[in-house]
């Protein structure tokens, strides 16, 4: 027999649009408006997942995004499937397919039960505690630790849909479109300040737009009504905004937010195609007013899970905005007026009630007195004790409190219901005002966090600053926005309110029960199926700090981060440790407030986009010629070119002999460049490097070694001095911003009396270098009109060109060791200058080559590379450089860091070149070097830094760092490597031509 | 995020800016002449104060000028920017 649960009214429901969705391979019906959760009620589903440790039935427990219990696998394909997604948030569309997480085989039979029945044995901490030993089983224990741990399965496939971000910069932003947000949204607005009002849910009006009693009215019209008439307004206002189904994820400082926009998720899948599915707004406001409500808190009492059982705003919820009965026989229970409305209306609607049980004795309201009129049972001063029903919840037993709610007294009474909503009261949600780093304050009277301090220019209004009740509301919102705004009036100072909540409650933490709490299973937090027990259980075990409570019982810790719970589990902390609540302060809320989506995070920034990448102006070059790229820094830069079947070591061997033996040529452009003017800039560069300066002639190229305070490497490079008071800098390709940025800052900080003038030139000007005992030839042919003579143009200096019309700047200056040029021409002439270099180097087979066989080169010549044969702990000396170390200069960055107690110890790591025994083998970059094998524990001396197969040596070659290396000038190291132990000789880390006979060949 | 005002671009989003650790540490004229332990005070140490700390900031991705900051470090509000070389503000 199928009940009929779907009632008349439903506030959200259009019944003339009926949509059919899947649950668990079942198809079901709804209408438009409804929710998964509120289409899977009016079908009679309660039963939605596993939970987490103890695979119990669990089912819709909340009507929003507080959810912690109904959430479901979204779309079954492998890209666009999506774990955690809460039932109660994703509107039902054609099409919808879901199905329940944590469970195998199904929900109704899930061989996970059986933990259930386990869990006398599986306490708080049981992972710690259990697996900690022996160390070497975790392996093991891991393997089967993670297969039955997590909810659902991410998608395999890459997320086909688009995601945006957005920026938004408004006056005020209001966050939470109930009441107290409609009104504080037109308010502002008709203040003239450009308003945002943003929603998480589809509609505007939070619980007052159903609210549809006598009880509660405004200027004589039921509040629903009245709010309703004031939404239509505000829709008119010009500077509003208003987003709907968009949520604050989070709120950082200075009023910076993030919040979420879903465009499509509520769209049939056909209608999708090609819209945005997400937008990151990226909000700064001058103002924020948080209006985000509160969250009915559940109550703790034995097996106060089961499906079946939800809170009591939620069934009020259900029924009265979607028009679905939860159940047909049910039962309140409660310590505050709140589930009194929820029974005036399933009243209404002619649902039945079988009892309400009422933690507090006799209380003087409205509300009750009008349920009591319609002959339903009240228990006053009762408690739950416990409840049964395996997969839906059937009968309740209640007790009698005593009078200090510490035990219950008298007899069991049994009660039988389809379904149980509980009200313990309201928890202000207050999670986005603690992000933003707002203090709370703890209220005795009805146990309450509320915002206290607020650390940016906002304000809190309505519930979530406890303001539960119609009155306090109405009255309050008005006042504080006419001080916040600093405004005379409102048009809401005088409005006529009747509202009948009588604002008693009798908050018991965890509720007593006949049984001992070691028999119980009373969860306070549902989706990490965190008891009370597990929580008293922690605090015997000495935990007292609230953090470490919630990290060892994983209370608050799942995807809703506690979001009902979390004040009982602080509740009991209080009670049992005799802490005052407000003295133990609550855990951290933590973006975002509701999970993302990784696709709205990154938004555009995919594929190509995820990094930003810079190519030099010769890079269509290289990609039609095939070259493999290497990521340096952010630049692409050509790695080697192989031809047809080369694998990579082939190509880098038949570049590297090119080079030597007749020509290579390599893009060179992504070099930093900084063009420095000014009358103190020899100074300048006389205090930066460690070598001097003044006496370099106009027209010559010095190479210089830069330090860092520490008197570590830093980077290095050639410049050169272009005119008496002109130099141009080049720096490493990674280290250019970071020189720049250096510079900078000494010019500012330290010597503001110096003349000097840096420009950042490095995307200005390409290099183009050409070396080889031809490059004389090629280049000459370039520039023809140029003196290439060694006496007109040695090494280690620089002319101005003309390539035809383009200007040029000409080095001879050399990093592979050969006779070399680098022509440095404006950007967009690069390309062609390269093309001519490579026309007149065809008769001498000119080679383009890439990084690798640049750094092979290099290597043979013992040249460093900043960052791959130093790290931050090579000083200059450490490097076996100091003749590149001034001794005359009185100072320069790093120079009094060189003579450290420590920097002046002779074992420290050197760099020392390295021969292994067989001259075919390749050392591994990166591998130990050690002295004495059998040592125990073996003694580290250093490791490889560089290493490569000389194709011009024909051998391997290596560099690396060796503590004390300098003095160990051939001694036999070992290079220890997983299948064998290799020998190697230490050797002087310049492998090829010492006298530097080849610069002039 | 805070929002910096820089002092001569004025109010902009920090992620234009890079910060640069703590203001008015200044480099010693005459290095060579320190102890080690003197030298090491400068070089490395560096105060961590929860509350009102001098900071230099660099507004890199903007007129790259360097600067000083006064900020509570406890709650991040800025309290002063001032221009390198001027003196820090009272209180």
């Amino acid at each position: 027999m199928t009940k009929n649960l779907r009632l008349k009214t439903g506030k959200a429901i259009d019944e003339t649009y009926r949509i059919s969705f899947k649950f668990n391979g079942s198809t079901y019906y709804g209408f438009k408006g409804d929710t998964l959760a509120s289409a899977l009620l009016a079908n009679d589903v309660h039963l939605i997942g596993r939970s987490f440790k103890y695979h119990r039935p669990r089912g819709i427990m909340t009507a929003g995004s507080e959810e912690p219990n109904a959430i479901v696998q979204l779309h079954n394909d492998s890209s666009r499937t999506e774990p955690n997604v809460r039932a109660t948030e994703i509107e039902i569309y054609e099409g919808l397919e879901a199905s329940s997480q944590n469970c195998w085989p199904s929900v109704k039979f899930d061989i996970g039960g059986i933990n259930n029945l386990l869990s006398p044995l599986l306490p708080a901490g049981f992972y710690y505690k259990t697996f900690m030993w022996p160390a070497s089983f975790w392996e093991k224990y891991e393997y089967f630790i993670r297969r039955s741990a997590g909810l659902g399965k991410s998608p395999t496939k890459p997320d086909p849909d688009i995601y945006e971000h957005k920026y938004i910069h408004c006056d005020v932003l209001i966050i939470g479109a109930g009441i107290s947000g409609i009104m504080a949204a037109k308010i502002a607005a008709k203040n003239g300040l450009k308003t945002l009002l943003v929603e998480e849910k589809p509609n505007l009006g939070g619980s007052t737009i159903y609210q549809n009693s006598d009880h509660f009215k405004i200027n004589n019209q039921n509040s629903g009504s009245w709010l309703e008439k004031e939404i239509n307004e505000i829709k008119k206002l010009k500077n509003l905004e208003i987003k709907t189904r968009t949520s604050v994820a989070a709120y950082h400082g200075y009023n910076f937010l993030l919040a979420r926009e879903n465009l499509t998720d509520h769209l049939p899948i056909n209608q999708r195609k090609n819209k945005t599915r997400h937008k990151l707004l990226k909000i700064r406001a001058n103002k924020v007013i948080t209006a985000t409500g509160s969250i009915e808190r559940p109550m703790i009492f034995d097996n106060n899970d089961r499906p079946g059982i939800l809170l009591s705003s939620a069934i009020k919820r259900f029924a009265d905005y979607f028009g679905v009965a939860c159940g047909e026989k049910n039962i309140l229970f409660t310590n505050n007026d709140s589930a009194y409305e929820t029974a005036i209306s399933l009243v209404q609607k002619g649902i039945n009630i079988e009892a309400i049980i009422d933690n507090r004795e006799e209380v003087n309201s409205k509300l009750i007195y009008e349920v009591e009129k319609n002959n339903i049972k009240i228990y006053k001063g009762y408690t739950i004790t416990d409840t049964s029903g395996y997969k839906r919840i059937n009968k309740i037993s209640i007790m009698q409190l005593s009078k200090d709610g510490q035990k219950v007294v008298g007899s069991k009474i049994i009660l039988s219901c389809d379904c149980l909503g509980v009200s313990g009261g309201w928890t202000p949600a207050v999670h986005l005002f603690t992000q933003s780093g707002g203090k709370l304050k703890f209220r005795e009277d009805d146990q309450v966090f509320i915002p206290n301090i607020y650390p940016s220019d906002q304000l809190s209004i309505g519930s979530c600053n406890g303001d539960f009740t119609l009155d306090e509301i109405l009255l309050n919102t008005p006042k504080s926005l006419i001080e916040y705004l600093n405004i005379k009036n409102t048009e809401y100072d005088n409005l006529e309110i009747l509202s009948s909540t009588n604002k008693s409650k009798r908050n018991i933490w965890l509720l007593p029960s006949d049984k001992i709490l070691g028999k119980t299973k009373s969860f306070v937090d549902y989706q990490n199926d965190a008891t009370a027990k597990d929580i008293k259980l922690a605090l015997r075990e000495g935990f007292r700090s609230i953090e470490h409570v919630k990290r060892y019982t994983t209370t608050g810790m799942g995807t809703d981060q506690g979001k009902l719970g979390n004040m009982h589990a602080l509740g009991i902390i209080s009670e049992t440790a005799g802490a005052k609540m407000g003295e133990l302060g609550t855990t951290t809320f933590r973006p975002p407030y509701t999970p993302l989506t990784f696709g709205t995070i990154v938004g555009r920034n995919v594929g190509e986009y995820f990094d930003i990448f810079r190519k030099t102006p010769i890079h269509d070059w290289h990609v039609i010629h095939k070259a493999e790229f290497e990521n340096v820094g952010q630049w692409k830069r050509a790695w080697y070119y192989p031809k047809e079947n080369e694998n990579m070591h082939e190509a880098v061997q038949r570049e590297s002999k090119a080079a030597r033996e007749s020509a290579g040529i390599l893009d060179a452009s992504t070099l930093g460049k900084i063009d420095i003017q000014g009358t103190d800039a020899s100074e300048f560069l006389n205090r930066v490097y460690t070598n001097a300066w003044s006496k370099l002639a106009v027209g010559k190229c010095r190479y210089g070694l830069m330090l860092n305070e520490d008197g570590m490497v830093y980077d290095d490079g050639v410049t050169t001095r272009l005119g008496e008071n002109h130099y141009i800098m080049t720096t490493t390709t990674g280290g250019a911003a970071n020189v720049m940025g250096k510079l900078e800052d000494y010019l500012q900080t330290e010597w503001p009396e110096l003349d000097v003038y840096l420009t950042s030139v490095t995307d200005h000007f390409a290099t183009v270098s050409v070396c080889g005992p031809n490059s004389k030839k090629i280049v000459s042919e370039v520039i023809p009109d140029l003196d290439f003579s060694d006496e007109s143009f040695p090494h280690m200096s620089f002319k101005n060109a003309k390539i035809g019309k383009i200007n040029c700047r000409v080095m001879r200056i050399s990093f592979t060791g050969e006779h070399s040029y680098e022509i440095n021409v404006q950007a967009n002439y690069a390309k062609s200058v390269w093309e001519k270099c490579m026309e007149a180097g065809k008769d001498f087979n000119i080679t383009p080559y890439g990084t690798e066989t640049m750094h092979l080169l290099r290597a043979e010549k013992g040249f460093i590379i900043v960052g791959q044969d130093t790290d931050a702990t090579m000083t200059p000396i450490d490097l076996q450089m100091d003749w590149i170390v001034s001794k005359k200069k009185y100072d320069f960055i790093g120079k009094r860091s060189l003579y450290r107690s420590d920097t002046i110890r002779e074992d420290r790591k050197q760099l020392v070149g390295l021969l292994t025994e067989n001259p075919n083998e390749v050392l591994e970059e990166g591998a130990q070097i050690v002295a004495d094998i059998n040592k125990s524990p073996i003694e580290m001396l250093g490791h490889v830094t560089s290493s490569y197969y000389s194709p011009n040596l024909k051998k391997s070659i290596a560099l690396g760092v060796v503590r004390g290396g300098k003095n160990m000038m051939g001694q036999k190291l070992i290079i220890p490597m997983e299948k064998k132990n290799i020998s190697v000789i230490v050797a002087d880390p310049v492998f090829l031509d010492k006298e530097n006979k080849r610069l002039n060949a | 995020m805070f929002i910096i005002n820089c002092p001569y671009c004025g109010e902009r989003e920090q992620s234009e800016f890079k910060a640069g650790g703590e203001a008015h540490i200044v480099r010693p004229k005459q290095p060579t002449e320190l102890s080690d332990d003197e030298w090491a005070e400068y070089l490395f140490m560096r105060k961590n104060i929860k509350g009102i700390q001098f900071e230099r900031w660099n507004h890199a991705h903007g007129c790259r000028k360097w600067f000083n900051m006064v900020r509570d470090t406890s709650n991040d509000e800025i309290k002063a920017v001032y221009k390198m070389g001027e003196k820090p503000p009272v209180e």
